[in-house]
This record gives structure tokens, sequence and C-alpha cells, in this order.
């Protein structure tokens, strides 16, 4: 049979978002595939160069729409580097916490997709409904839901209310027993080991020389996980164990997430249990002048912000290193070989999202 | 052991019902003294042929406007329970109930949702693809409806309710079912579109690894039974089992239980639900073969799909559950009259439906398979096994144990 290009995207069920994947197919057999991105470049990084630092954390929540905070963190923290200002030890915790929430979040929203990428419908329902308990979590925090425009440059928006602890505790006591279903539904599925084990092989080599980082990386056997390795905020005072497989396959990038919500669940909980009283928010210096660049865990991966000031009110220059762009690059070598059904595998196991990609 | 609802028969009391309409026809045309014309009316092969014309539009409004919708809904309510919410609610059929006034509730039942659906796809514009060929494009959604359909021709729903009675009719149930996976294929060559036309393919791939276990199922139901008449295979099914008072059905014979198992994700895959569901595959390739189409012309692609499961299911109960027997073979009588606990008929509706449920239940709680995986299962799994089937079936047959 002759071979072709098949167009996956730019409006197709698999895209989650609006990008464009082709792939050349001869029959059912991959034989090449080529990424093709820019549909949704928005210029982030350009418009940041015209407004305040305070006022780029409106853009920074909208790079990637599941997972605002993370994003917002990495641009504060950035900047505070810049401005040379230490934050108050419970505006920390209460990050970590958002931070950790978000990421639940985050994590959820990819289990629906995967679900339904490998046509699991009932998934999509049941992880859209734990989410929506993790977004009223962020709604208590944040006043907000989805780009919650929590995180300010020299700490959070405001403090948590005092049973804040308590309505944790209950929709993460009750999340735990969910997860053990969501286990039962796909790790232990004949079917789901079928569609994903030994599907998009990744190497840890490949993955470190393509620049794949977070949960792909670690399932590809690296244990490399930012919040230990060149700990940020508090990561280094809350005992947790980053999630590694060493499969390299779409079933232990799967298996990686699912434990790394167990792991964000603990963490929530100690951060609660050591966050100190005090302020949660400094007054930072208006102006900054040098540069500065942080890199942190994102919910993806490796998001770093590089920002530099000249002296003025705003940022002279922006540059914002996106995990799932590098991760895209790595795609068409997982992919070669497979059948037309395991793209959906794949680009679902590595949790896409288009806002970040594009910027 | 219970009676049929219907006496004597579809085709009887079509019979009469025409006569009655056709004496009337006479007597206008004789008060009109036209009496040549009245009496041609009432002839016999006018007589005749309007029988089967009622016969035919009874059985198809029964099949497609009553159980088709029944099991739509089913579908709809069940999966939607199973995903933790309402599911359909708002077309209730009689809006002038108490519950509707009290406003929309979760109590609704929505039986006519899928009613309001069709009336949508209805008003949706028909569209064909500029470079299809569209005599092909045109006929596949015909053939697929028309294949359907032609399944009631034959199927018996008890010993009275059929429309015509066949003595291969399970052979011809089989055949009809064939013909869908074909349409299938003509579709996606047709549309001239890269989706539709890899889902063309793996329909026709399918319909190779999943046509032959089912029909070696069969097979090993005719060994046992020994008859293709699907009235005949319900009456031998209604003996009792070991001297107990439960009908041995096709199913607790031990190498059928096999075939039962076979016969049943061989049907899955026929009906490509979502185990098997490749053709489609909605994540992969958009809608598979159904992409191209619109309008109404998708909506009997897609809804009918409902009515192949109905036939589908119901060929499964006839071959192995026992058809329209009741699981007791007994019957309570009272002052020495018995009572009939549920008519054949209505036996025969929750066997069925309660195999499309289990077919829902299924298909929404675990994912789709791969392409290559579900060939492989169907050669190399259920193939073996259902020549085994055979092989057993022949074995108790020769020896009489069953």
């Amino acid at each position: 049979m002759a071979e072709f290009w098949v167009n996956m995207g730019p409006q197709h069920p698999m895209t989650h978002g609006l990008w464009n994947l082709r792939i050349k197919v001869d029959g059912e057999t991959i034989v090449d595939a080529e990424p093709i991105l820019g549909y949704l470049h928005r210029g982030v990084e350009k418009i940041s160069e015209v407004r305040e630092f305070q006022k780029v954390i409106v853009l920074t929540d909208r790079l990637c729409y599941v997972s605002s905070i993370t994003w917002s963190h990495a641009y504060c923290l950035a900047v505070e580097e810049l401005m040379g200002i230490e934050i108050p030890e419970r505006a920390k915790y209460l990050r970590v916490i958002s931070l950790e929430i978000q990421r639940i979040a985050s994590h959820l929203m990819w289990l629906a997709a995967y679900g339904a990428d490998i046509g699991l419908l009932t998934m999509l329902l049941y992880a859209l409904r734990e989410r929506e308990l993790f977004l009223d979590l962020i709604e208590i925090m944040a006043g907000l839901r989805l780009n919650s425009n929590y995180m300010r440059v020299g700490g959070v928006r405001n403090d948590v209310p005092a049973d804040f602890e308590k309505s944790c505790q209950k929709v993460i006591t009750h999340f735990r027993k969910k997860l053990d279903d969501y286990q039962d539904m796909m790790e232990n599925s004949k079917t789901f080991l079928m569609r994903t084990q030994d599907v998009g092989k990744l190497s840890k080599e490949d993955a470190i020389n393509w620049g794949v980082t977070g949960p792909n990386l670690r399932g590809s056997g690296s244990n490399v996980d930012l919040r230990r390795t060149i700990p940020y905020e508090v990561y280094d005072q809350i005992s947790w164990e980053p999630a590694v497989e060493k499969e390299c396959d779409c079933y232990a990038r799967s298996i990686v997430r699912m434990r790394e919500m167990r792991e964000s669940c603990n963490i929530v909980l100690d951060a609660l249990k050591k966050m100190p009283p005090g302020m949660c928010r400094m007054k930072p210096p208006r102006r900054a002048e040098g540069e500065a660049f942080r890199v942190t865990e994102d919910s993806r991966g490796e998001a770093l912000f590089y920002v530099a000031g000249d002296g003025d009110d705003r940022p002279y220059r922006v540059k914002i290193r996106s995990p799932i762009f590098c991760t895209l690059g790595a795609v068409p070598q997982m992919m070669r070989g497979h059948k037309v059904a395991d793209v959906v595998t794949i680009m679902g196991s590595i949790d896409i999202c288009v806002g970040e990609i594009d910027k | 052991m219970t009676g049929s609802l219907l006496t004597p028969s579809l085709v009887g009391l079509c019979r009469s019902l025409t006569e009655i309409l056709l004496g009337i026809v006479k007597a206008l045309f004789d008060a009109l003294s036209l009496p040549g014309v009245g009496s041609w009316f009432v002839s016999p092969g006018v007589v005749v042929f309007f029988t089967y014309l009622i016969a035919c539009l009874v059985m198809v409004i029964w099949a497609m406007l009553i159980n088709l919708l029944t099991m739509l809904w089913v579908e709809r309510k069940l999966y939607s329970r199973i995903q933790d919410r309402y599911g359909i609610m708002l077309s209730f059929p009689w809006p002038w109930s108490k519950r509707y006034k009290r406003g929309i509730t979760n109590m609704g039942w929505g039986f006519l949702q899928n009613v309001a659906d069709g009336v949508k796809l209805l008003q949706k514009e028909n569209m064909t693809p500029a470079t299809a060929d569209k005599l092909l494009f045109h006929a596949a959604p015909a053939l697929l409806v028309s294949s359907t359909v032609m399944v009631f021709a034959v199927f018996p729903f008890s010993e009275n309710f059929y429309y015509a009675k066949v003595s291969l009719g399970v052979l011809f149930i089989l055949a009809a079912l064939s013909i869908g996976p074909f349409s299938i294929i003509l579709a996606g060559y047709s549309a001239n579109n890269k989706y539709t036309l890899i889902g063309g393919l793996r329909a026709a791939a399918m319909m190779l690894s999943y046509e032959i276990p089912m029909i070696l199922c069969v097979i090993a139901v005719v060994v046992l039974n020994g008859t293709l008449d699907p009235f005949e295979m319900v009456a031998i099914q209604e003996r009792p089992l070991m001297g107990t008072i439960l009908p041995s059905w096709n199913v607790f014979s031990p190498p059928q239980m096999l075939g039962f198992v076979i016969f049943f994700i061989a049907i899955v895959a026929e009906l490509e639900r979502i185990p098997f569901d490749i053709p489609e595959a909605d994540a992969e390739l958009v809608e598979g073969w159904t992409t191209e189409y619109s309008g109404m012309r998708f909506g009997f692609l897609y809804g009918f799909k409902w009515l192949r499961q109905f036939a589908a299911s119901g060929l499964l109960v006839v071959l192995f559950l026992g058809g329209w027997n009741g699981p007791i073979i007994a019957t309570p009588e009272l002052l020495g009259y018995p009572i009939p606990i549920l008519p054949q008929e209505f036996w025969l509706l929750i066997k069925i439906y309660v195999v499309a449920m289990i077919i829902t239940w299924i298909s929404w709680s675990i994912p789709r398979v791969r392409a290559d995986q579900v060939l492989k299962i169907g050669w190399s799994r259920l193939i073996p096994l259902a020549l085994l089937t055979i092989l057993g079936a022949a074995v108790f047959k020769t020896m009489g144990w069953f």
C-alpha cells in the first residue's frame, strides 16, 4: 500500500487544542510524524515587555489554562530573584499548597483527556468530577477557579480562610478513595495494559537528549524532580518521594502521574500542618535591574523563566522555556513503527497543553 | 409453559384486519354500484397482498419505532448512570404530567430525546463531498438500514409473533447482519477521505476476523440442535435440564458455554461497540467511516447501530438463552388452570434488553483495543476456540450427553 500523509489536526479529536500533527502512514503503520505548531501563538513574551512586573501575572496565568498557578509561580520566582527579595515563610507554604493542588487538578485533566483518547469516556467524566473538588479548593484560596491570579511578586494575593485545612482534608480523603477506583479502571484493566505497555518507548538517554522533562522524563527512569534537585520554596522541608518508573513507555508515564497525584496529596497535608503564622505577602520594589532566571517543576515538566530588567518598572525581556514544546521534538521518534491507534496513546501520555507550547 | 400474547399469529391477526378493511372498501364500491371493483378487492390474491403489507408495516413500526428508540434510550440512560450523571431527562413523553409542571427535574425520563435528535438531524444540511463516489456514497446508508430491517423479516419474537416462518431463519439473520460491514466498507471507500478510508479498511479486516468465529459458534449450536430453524431451536431448548424444573438452554451445555462467550465477543465486535470500535475510533479517525456523512444520513448510520444491537442480542438469545422460554419450566396452577407468568414476547424482550445492557456496560467501562490487537484476538484466540466448541458439541451430540 502506498504511503500517505494524514493530518491529525488542527481540528481533530486527538489534538487537545489547536495544533497539527501530520503523520505519514503505510497502511496502519506510522512511518513518520511531524508536529506543526503556531496556531495558538499569542506573543506572551513580547506583550510582557510593555506591562509592569506585577501585571504580567495575568498573562502567565493564561500560558497553560490547565495549570495556571504553576506558571505564574515560575514567573514570580524569577522576578523575585531579579529584585533580590525574600518572601515571608507563610507565603512559601501557601505557594506550595496551591502549587500541589494545581498539580493534582492538572493531572486529573490529563487523566480525563487520556481516558477519552483511549476510548474510556467514563474516565473523562469521573476525572472531571474530582477535578471540580480541587478547583473548588483553588476557589477558596484565590477566589477564581481556572485562571486563578493567585501568585504575586512578593508572596500570594491573600491568606487562606481558617477552616481551609479541614476542607482540604475532606477533599483529599475522598480523592484518595477515588484514586484507588481509577487505578482499578486503568492500571488493573487488561485492555488498558494492552493499549499502553510497550507503546511509545523513549529511553532515558533519548529523553535527556531531546530535553524531555517532568513526568515524561521520570517515566523514562530518570530520577530528576526539580522540587528535589533544585529545591525552591519549602520543598526541602516537606517529606515526599518523587515518582519514578523504569518502563519508558506510555504505561510508565501514566503510572508516574497517578503516583504524583498521591504524593501531591501528601505534600498538601504536610504543608498545611507545618505552615507558620505570619504575613502572606510583602511589598516588592517597583523597579529592577539585571537578569534572572528560575526553573521550577511545572505539572508537565521544567518551566523556565528568564526575566531581564533595565531599571524600568517593566521587564526588558521575558523568555519562557515550556516543557511540552521540547517534548514534542521527541514525538516522531516515539511514534515511528507504531500503529495509527497509538498516536492518541502516545500524545495523550505526554500530556499536551497547546497554550504553553505556542506561548 | 407460557403462551404467546398474539394468537393466532401476527399474519393471522393482520389477515383479519385486512378482511375487515377490505370488506368496508367492498361495501363502498358496492354502494357506488361498482360491484366488479369491489369483488376484486376481496379476491384472495389482493387480500394476501394487503395482509403482508400491513404485517410488514406493523413489524417495521415495532422494530424501528419502538425497539430502536427504547434501545437508544436504555443505552443513553444506562451509560449516563454509569458515568455518574443523569443523562437525558427533558423530553418527557407526557408534558402535561404533574412531574413536568414542577419544572425540570432529574427525575424526567427523556424518552423522546432521540426523536428530538432525529428531528434535528432531519433539519440539517445533507452534504455530499465533491470528490465522493456519489452513487456508492448515497447507497451505503440505504444498504445498512435495509439490511438491518431485513433481519426482522424472519426474526421470531414468539411462537406467533413473526413476519415469515423460514426454516433457515438463523442463516438468513446471519446473512442480513453480515451485509452491514459491507456497507461500512462502501461508505468508507466512497467518501474519498483518508479517515473514512482507514475506517473502511479496518471494518473489512474486522469483518473477516469476527464473522468467522461467530458463524463457527452457530455451527456448534446447529450440530447440537440439528436445525437452523429458530422455532425448532427454541422448542428444543424447552426440555427440562437433567430432570429439574430449569429449561436446558444451550448455554448450560459445557461446549456451548465457551461458544456463548465467543459469540458474545463476536457480536460486540460486529456491532463495533467500544472495546472493538476501531472502524469509527473517534479519537483517532474523527468519526471513522461516518466522518463525511451529515444530516439524517449520519443519523441512520449512527442510530441503526442500536437496531443492529437489538437484532444481534436477539440472535444470541435465540441461539443460547432459550429464546422466548421462561427461566422455569413449571407453570403455577390455580384451580387446575395454568397461569402464564409472562407472555413469551416479554421473556424474549427482557432477555434481549439484559444482553444489550451488558454490552453497554462493558463498552462504557473499558478502553478501546488497537486494530492489530483486535485482529490478533479474532484470529489467534476466537477461531481456534470456536473450532474447539464445534468439536465439543459434536462429542456431546454423539455421546448423547446433553
